[in-house]
């Protein structure tokens, strides 16, 4: 059994009266140990489908198991790394925003908590911020809060949606780096959302490319070995973006 | 040492008290303009008889309960109008019909309702506080970010501790302007409605004490107790609420 399967899944996206298709009979896999990237051109859904596994949106029809079962609602064993900067909560310091995380989510007691945010804080070289506040910390320094965070709290698969995609190019790639590292350090399972096919290529073992309006599945290969032109060829069909042609 | 900005106000100050201290003396009629002087004492005088320390603390406890009995029906009227969507709508129609209203309007009628006494005072603090602090909480909620959202239902939280752990700081902001725009409302309301109508008469507050000492042309006293309002109102909107946002919003980040 795959730990996160995601079976002919359509979604939906409502504002006000109107519905229209995000994606249309999305299925992969997903297995224990791996970094899924979910790679695609902006609009195609693809920060959808990680929504649906986060359980904030339902899905129109198929489904979505973890280990098993029905995702039903957002819960503490999915846990989410947004690209947004505000994602750390702005009244705790650094240290107490994985701390919370780690105890509201009834995973660890206060102790345990307050040890364990430490000892993840110092994985991504934050100790000496660990009692600043968010508003004091760069875009990159509050995004290493987060991953580490995520990763404090030891979810069964950590959701990332483009994480680096605001930072500047040098950080961005730095970043890349450190999570890698950390993943291959603790064979943390992760899904990966981009619209780099570097990046994709960078930190992925297995890539999911997916084509827009609305967004489908178009090729599922191993990242090992695989050529970025050939990838860029699969998504746009080898022609020009559509932007570039009036370049 | 003119550079410290304490410095600078407290000499304004003592400008400003010289100089009613000097058109004092020289209009030389204690029943319009009493001196700085005859001002200091009568307060001195008031506070160690206990009559003004009593007409101020019974002034703030009736601020208190119409304050906080304004605050619980905030949020009441919050948590309708953030769970259902008529709700929202009640909210938006009663702050817009009501919030132009100045409280004190509603005084007379207040008094046919309730009769004379601390209950017409507290219905009336409500409508000076609920409105304020309803709308601004109602929209500190609608401002926060649906990332926030999402990494709040992420931890699993029930739905009270994700409102109270969660929704209330983010949106602590707003309800902390809100807070502070209903004190002031009610502060002026409360003077103005023990001033006017005298209310309970014998065991008045401060408007009380003002409006009596006039009656008996101690106009030191009455000096007395206006002075005793502007410093109790600096204190608590400078100091009080001031303090309040150094160690929350400041310190996080989060002004608005």
């Amino acid at each position: 059994m795959s730990l996160l399967s995601v079976e002919s899944v359509t979604l939906e996206y409502r504002s006000g009266r109107q519905s229209f298709v995000a994606a249309r009979d999305i299925s992969f896999k997903v297995e224990s140990s791996d970094r899924f990237i979910i790679l695609g051109p902006s609009g195609c859904g693809k920060s959808t489908v990680l929504k649906a596994i986060g359980g904030y949106i339902k899905p129109v029809s198929g489904r979505i198991l973890l280990n098993g079962s029905t995702i039903e609602a957002p819960g503490p064993d999915r846990v989410f790394v947004f690209q947004e900067f505000d994602q750390l909560l702005p009244w705790k310091t650094v240290k107490a925003n994985v701390v919370f995380a780690l105890t509201a989510s009834g995973k660890f007691q206060r102790n345990d908590a307050e040890e364990r945010a430490a000892a993840f804080l110092e994985k991504v070289n934050l100790t000496k911020f660990a009692s600043s506040y968010p508003h004091t910390l760069s875009g990159g320094m509050k995004q290493r809060v987060a991953i580490a965070r995520a990763m404090a709290m030891e979810p069964a698969i950590l959701l990332m949606d483009e994480p680096f995609a605001a930072l500047d190019a040098l950080t961005r790639a730095k970043m890349q780096d450190e999570l890698l590292q950390l993943c291959v350090d603790s064979r943390f399972t992760v899904l990966f959302v981009t619209h780099s096919i570097p990046e994709a290529v960078r930190l992925g073992t297995r890539i999911l490319l997916l084509s827009a309006h609305p967004g489908r599945v178009k090729a599922e290969m191993d990242a090992r070995g695989a050529d970025p032109n050939r990838i860029h060829e699969m998504l746009f069909d080898g022609k020009l973006e559509e932007g570039a042609a009036h370049v | 040492m003119f550079e410290s900005g304490v410095v600078r106000k407290i000499i304004v100050l003592g400008v400003l008290a010289l100089l009613w201290e000097g058109y004092a003396r020289w209009l030389d009629n204690p029943l319009l303009f009493p001196t700085f002087y005859d001002t200091l004492s009568a307060l001195f005088a008031s506070v160690q008889s206990g009559q003004l320390v009593r007409a101020v603390s019974f002034t703030l406890v009736l601020l208190l309960k119409g304050y906080l009995a304004g605050i619980v029906l905030a949020g009441v009227l919050t948590a309708f109008a953030s769970a259902t969507r008529i709700g929202a709508d009640l909210l938006e129609i009663l702050t817009a019909m009501f919030n132009p209203l100045p409280s004190i309007a509603l005084l007379p009628i207040a008094l046919i309702w309730f009769g004379l006494g601390d209950n017409s005072v507290i219905f009336v603090l409500i409508h000076a506080v609920l409105w304020s602090v309803a709308l601004n909480t109602y929209a500190g909620f609608r401002a926060v970010s649906s990332t926030l959202r999402m990494v709040g239902q992420n931890y699993g939280l029930s739905t009270f501790g994700y409102i109270t752990r969660i929704l209330v700081p983010a949106a602590f902001p707003s309800i902390l302007t809100g807070l502070k725009v209903g004190w002031a409302f009610a502060w002026r309301t409360l003077i103005a409605a023990e001033l006017v109508f005298g209310v309970s008469s014998g065991s008045g507050g401060l408007g009380w004490y003002i409006f009596e000492n006039k009656n008996q042309l101690l106009i030191p006293n009455v000096f007395a107790g206006l002075l005793t309002v502007i410093v109790l109102g600096l204190l608590v909107e400078n100091l009080l609420f001031k303090t309040i946002e150094n160690v929350t919003v400041r310190r996080w980040g989060m002004q608005v």
